[in-house]
């Protein structure tokens, strides 16, 4: 079922959670809203799900104009961000609710309602828990309740607000697994909203970046990565160092810093810098000039993470190397070093 | 060595001698002096005392009138609870206050009122009179007195935890295609349902002793509308003291019941929500 937004607005009270806003997401997709708290990415799954009523503009599912349906009607499958389960009933009951609910006229019986919850739980891998209360659950297994949940009544949209939030690290990474798996055996759309930018660009088929209540891209994960459409979007969806300064001499310059570079018109006094665009050197390079003192090492991962001062920064920077630079550099805190960026980024200032 | 362990939060010893202190003097010692009444009576001039005939009856109507307004007030105090915890509309916070109004005021006046009010030619009274309704010198006007003085104990019992509910239960409920009668009645009343049995348990406990506000609304009429507290007062005032006490250790033996039935159902209840974790 493919999920048509237009013109879609909210405000409460003073405040505009979100301003007219447009987004059509096609059948079967998995659709990642990023943004900070406050960015109104939870009001507009709220107003898909029918929780919350748009001001303005429509809400279609498929062809079907759901902008007036109430939630009961909309048959969308909401997991919680604190899963909301139903502490008083047991795992079991907790699935079937969404059967049991139905009129008389359409509930299955008991006995179908007990192989479909059953059959449910084995594919969350919960059946052996079936009798338990939530309480009795850790967080990741109320989780996979929350979704199995939702899925009982076979929704044809699958909504989730901070499905993984409340998790810790290991967790969330076997679920965000285990879901885009279920998501392709299942073949329903599905909506998620984070503030995680590493989780929506791995789950997601598109990713939606929010921000005050407006849309500033949506984009697939890798053409929003490498090609990001405005600042936010860029600092946003990682580690971002700035170098300010002044233009002059075919040089952005800052103190006794600077970089080599044509003139820009859209930014002349800014570029924006990602950690692993930057190389440790003990000498300048003749295309820029950015002296350094390590502040802090973290040598855990991948690559080894770097903090570096100076006085020509307003914030510290951060600078990824890889472990083989780094056992030849040997960066010690308060080792003097000096950087040279492979790339760098800019933007036109940020109009607000 | 000592085993026993320091406490560290300060001022144990004294708080707690205080508290034994005070519950003595306000608790502990009328109930001896009321024990110490009874045993000047024979165990069949007790039972003589709390079986009169007009007792009796008074304790049919008290009964009836305190379980008439204990099962009004579940209902009204639940619908007031629920507007109160669930809406924000303007004035909310002064219809939070007046909620507590019935405790405020003394009973006596909140009688006076209830009684002018519903009267043959009072106000509301003289509108329900044409239809043959009579409330005031009626059970229904005892019922109306309890239920005026004991509805903050459901309000005040239920409203936190409506307000406490589960985040997004309900709403859980609706997208998986509830009904709101099959929501409230599944996901939300069992929630509330031990606060609403313990201030309805409370409130019917405090009815069964309301003196002030029920004489005054209740004709006192013998056999018919005398309630088990104003049965009390006419014994003290006939000095029989001791068959004041006899009423009294009967009125004070149903409280206790009815509290302790009412503690172990929800210990019970709370354990099962809890999944045998506190």
């Amino acid at each position: 079922m493919s999920i048509t937004v237009s013109d879609v607005s909210r405000r409460f009270g003073n405040t505009t959670a979100l301003h007219p806003l447009s987004l059509e997401i096609k059948k079967g997709e998995m659709v990642g809203l990023l943004g900070p708290s406050g960015s109104g990415k939870t009001t507009l799954l709220r107003i898909i799900a029918g929780l919350e009523a748009p001001d303005s503009g429509s809400i279609h599912f498929g062809d079907r104009d759901v902008t007036h349906v109430h939630v009961r009607k909309r048959r969308v499958g909401f997991v919680f961000q604190h899963y909301a389960l139903f502490r008083h009933m047991s795992v079991f009951e907790n699935v079937a609710f969404g059967l049991r609910a139905r009129p008389t006229s359409e509930r299955p019986s008991n006995a179908e309602i007990r192989d479909r919850v059953q059959h449910l739980l084995e594919r969350v891998r919960l059946d052996a828990l079936a009798k338990r209360l939530p309480s009795q659950l850790s967080g990741g297994q109320q989780q996979r309740v929350a979704l199995a949940r939702a899925l009982a009544v076979e929704p044809e949209v699958l909504l989730l607000d901070e499905p993984f939030g409340a998790l810790d690290a290991r967790v969330r990474l076997e679920l965000r697994r285990w879901l885009r798996h279920l998501h392709e055996e299942f073949g329903f759309t599905s909506v998620f909203v984070t503030h995680d930018q590493e989780e929506a660009l791995e789950l997601s088929d598109r990713v939606v970046v929010m921000s005050n209540g407006k849309i500033e891209q949506i984009d697939t994960p890798q053409a929003l990565y490498r090609a990001p459409a405005n600042r936010f979007v860029f600092s946003f969806l990682g580690e971002t160092n700035r170098f300010g300064g002044e233009y002059r001499e075919g040089k952005l310059q800052q103190g006794n810093a600077w970089i080599a570079m044509a003139h820009s018109d859209i930014a002349p006094n800014e570029v924006l810098l990602r950690p692993h665009e930057l190389m440790l050197t003990t000498a300048p390079d003749a295309k820029a000039h950015l002296p350094v003192t390590v502040d802090a090492v973290s040598p855990v991962g991948s690559d080894v993470r770097v903090e570096l001062t100076a006085d020509w920064m307003d914030t510290p920077w951060l600078a990824s190397i890889t472990h083989h630079d780094f056992d030849r550099l040997q960066p010690a805190r308060g080792a003097n070093f000096y950087l040279v960026p492979s790339r760098w980024h800019q933007f036109a200032p940020e109009t607000s | 060595m000592s085993t026993r362990s320091a406490r560290v939060l300060p001022g144990f010893s004294l708080s707690l001698g205080v508290t034994l202190l005070f519950v003595s003097l306000i608790l502990l010692l009328p109930m001896t002096s009321l024990i110490g009444q009874l045993s000047t009576l024979s165990w069949s001039q007790y039972w003589a005392a709390i079986t009169d005939p007009r007792l009796i009856a008074s304790y049919k109507v008290t009964l009836l009138a305190a379980l008439a307004a204990s099962l009004f007030n579940a209902l009204f105090g639940l619908l007031m609870a629920w507007v109160l915890a669930r809406y924000t509309f303007p004035g909310k916070r002064i219809l939070d206050a007046l909620m507590d109004l019935p405790f405020a005021l003394p009973t006596a006046v909140a009688g006076i009122t209830l009684a002018t009010l519903y009267s043959r030619n009072g106000a509301v009274g003289s509108l329900l009179d044409p239809l043959g309704i009579e409330i005031a010198y009626t059970w229904l006007g005892i019922a109306l007195a309890m239920a005026f003085t004991s509805v903050p104990f459901v309000v005040r019992t239920v409203q936190p935890v409506l307000e406490d509910l589960p985040g997004h239960a309900d709403e859980a409920a609706l997208t998986l295609g509830a009904s709101n009668l099959y929501a409230f009645r599944r996901v939300i009343l069992p929630h509330i349902w031990p606060a609403i049995v313990t201030g309805t348990g409370l409130s019917f406990a405090r009815s069964l002793g309301e003196f002030g506000a029920v004489i005054f609304i209740a004709g006192n009429m013998p056999y018919r509308t005398e309630v088990v507290s104003l049965m009390m007062a006419t014994r003290l005032e006939e000095y029989d003291y001791a068959g004041a006490a006899a009423i009294a250790s009967l009125v004070m033996l149903v409280s206790l019941l009815l509290l302790l039935a009412i503690n172990l159902w929800q210990g019970r209840f709370y354990r099962r929500l809890h999944g045998g974790r506190h």
